[in-house]
């Protein structure tokens, strides 16, 4: 069984990120950036299946510029095959990688599309599901245990409401939830393995995708602000304050 | 053209969600013509009934097929595509909860446009702003006007309709073919009777600090107290302290009560993401460098197993 992979490079988790005084977006030059956390856990489940005989071949996939390179190599440290980067110096919005990503399903053909639910620089939470319905595939989001079969997967997702299981046929699209699994630490022999691992190099002319209509950035400003707290030195006071306030 | 909004419920077991409610209130402030909710369930009369109490809304369609028991997005996204179709609407809403998550990106796609996802605020129709690197950032975003907006109302960030509206409902006949390649197994509902998380006007949340999932019993019983839903941060489901659904944050849900009071939370900014719209955020931790203390309104440092049980003799 074949799996496709889907990896953003985005500002590292751990960055506390900075607003561009003109309000054209946030710093990015000189900023730590890693792999999405949520498409890392794709990754290492991907590798998992891989490991344990559920999956033979296991593909990473990147829509982005050059740099996005270094993000794959580290897909392909994980243990993934190889690798296909679509090269562009566009940001791509949802609508456009999911038209990129149902190119690459057809001419892949993988049994699984792995993806992060969600990339945390922009939050959007679309492109599994676009890809998915551009490919007419059903779709499992949120995941956080799948149970893979030759033609069907048992998915639990976790939503609002609880744990939710549904059975999908195969092709299908998987998003990745934050339990699904805790990816490993990458170990320096893997590492220099990586490095002669191929990386196939692609443009989205190359795959004939034409670009969507895009949602155009007016600005990028900072949050709304909250007001300055009190500390309070003792319970008694801070029931006080609340009453005060109304609240208990 | 005059803009006309169409707004997807959510609905769980027969009962409206109220997070439809404030899709609507979000709806409103783009000025349409006219503002329908959508109910697809597999018999949906006493849910479009619901819907059509909802201040602001013109009309409810509903559409019942054995199909709709369950909500899954590869069955309900041909259908909303249908009626957004069927009824000429130029902008298809629904709730930025699991369910509008999971469903509108899919319904943007078959419609062949772009999403926006997270609306916190609107400028116009096709203006708005939402939350970007986990609400650290606030993007002001143009969609095109040319073609049908499809979008997720962050619902924190309205509050919901009123009651009181008597709107019409009528059943709707929607030509969509139906895929069978994802079927429903089963729902793993955590049973509680204390306030549902996104509604409730007070929220009690526990973290890593409190230790156990035994040791949750505190939170349990203060928020019982004082009439609290219970919330807690990733730290606290990811060591199984508690079930996946109370967790609040970027990921989790996001919430608005008018009292938040967090214990031994230290405050990711994953966490604050999810609690940045909430009235009095009181925050209760041992260590005073904890990043929660710098969005608190109210901070005490503290054993939060000794200021608990003073809060409960406090409170009565």
């Amino acid at each position: 069984m074949k799996i496709l992979v889907s990896i953003k490079r985005a500002i590292d988790y751990n960055v506390r990120i900075q607003i561009k005084g003109d309000g054209s977006g946030v710093v990015t030059d000189g900023v730590k950036h890693s792999i999405n956390p949520f498409d890392e856990i794709a990754i290492e489940q991907a590798i998992r299946w891989k490991q344990a005989g559920d999956a033979d071949e296991v593909v990473a996939v990147t829509i982005g510029g050059d740099a996005a390179a270094e993000q794959l190599r580290t897909a392909l440290a994980f243990g993934c095959d190889r690798a296909i980067h679509v090269k562009t110096d566009d940001a791509v919005q949802p609508l456009t990688a999911a038209r990129v990503f149902e190119a690459l399903a057809k001419k892949e053909e993988p049994k699984v599309f792995l993806m992060g639910k969600q990339a945390i620089d922009d939050d959007a939470n679309q492109t599994g599901q676009m890809t998915s319905a551009l490919l007419e595939w059903p779709q499992a989001t949120f995941a956080s245990e799948v149970e893979l079969s030759s033609d069907t997967a048992k998915v639990t997702r976790e939503i609002d409401a609880g744990l939710e299981t549904l059975d999908v046929d195969l092709p299908a699209v998987i998003t990745t939830d934050l339990r699904l699994n805790e990816p490993r630490y990458l170990k320096l022999p893997d590492i220099m393995k990586a490095k002669k691992k191929p990386i196939e190099d692609m443009s989205v002319d190359d795959l004939g995708v034409t670009a969507a209509a895009r949602l155009e950035t007016v600005k990028t400003a900072p949050p709304p602000t909250r007001e300055a707290g009190v500390m309070v030195e003792s319970t008694e006071e801070l029931v006080s304050k609340l009453k005060e306030k109304g609240l208990l | 053209m005059s803009n006309s909004i169409l707004v997807v419920a959510d609905h769980l077991n027969g009962t409206l969600n109220e997070s439809t409610a404030r899709a609507v209130s979000c709806a409103q402030q783009m000025s349409p013509a006219g503002i329908d909710v959508l109910v697809l369930a597999d018999d949906g009369a006493a849910i479009a009934a619901e819907a059509a109490k909802i201040d602001g809304v013109t009309k409810v369609v509903h559409a019942d097929n054995d199909a709709n028991a369950h909500p899954m997005a590869a069955t309900l996204a041909p259908q909303i595509v249908a009626a957004a179709q069927q009824g000429e609407y130029s902008h298809v809403l629904g709730p930025n909860t699991t369910f509008g998550k999971d469903l509108m990106p899919r319904v943007a796609a078959k419609l062949g446009v772009a999403m926006v996802t997270d609306i916190m605020a609107v400028h116009s129709a096709y203006e708005f702003d939402r939350p970007i690197y986990a609400g650290n950032a606030v993007d002001t975003v143009k969609a095109p006007d040319d073609q049908v907006l499809v979008a997720s109302v962050r619902c924190a960030s309205y509050p919901a309709a009123a009651g009181g509206g008597n709107a019409e409902v009528e059943a709707l006949s929607l030509d969509a073919e139906l895929p069978t390649h994802t079927r429903f197994v089963n729902l793993e509902q955590h049973k509680s009777d204390r306030p549902d998380l996104q509604t409730a006007g007070k929220v009690v949340s526990g973290g890593r600090g409190v230790g156990s999932e035994e040791n949750f019993k505190v939170v349990y019983d203060f928020a019982d107290k004082i009439g609290a839903g219970v919330g807690a941060s990733r730290a606290a489901v990811d060591a199984g302290y508690v079930p996946n659904d109370m967790q609040v944050g970027q990921t989790g849900k996001i919430i608005s009560p008018e009292l938040y009071m967090c214990f031994g939370i230290s405050g990711a900014i994953q966490h604050l993401a999810g609690i940045k719209d909430a009235g009095t955020i009181v925050a209760v931790n041992k260590d005073p460098e904890a990043p929660i203390f710098e969005v608190a309104d109210i901070g005490l440092v503290g054993d939060l197993f000794k200021i608990i049980p003073e809060l409960d003799e406090a409170v009565g």
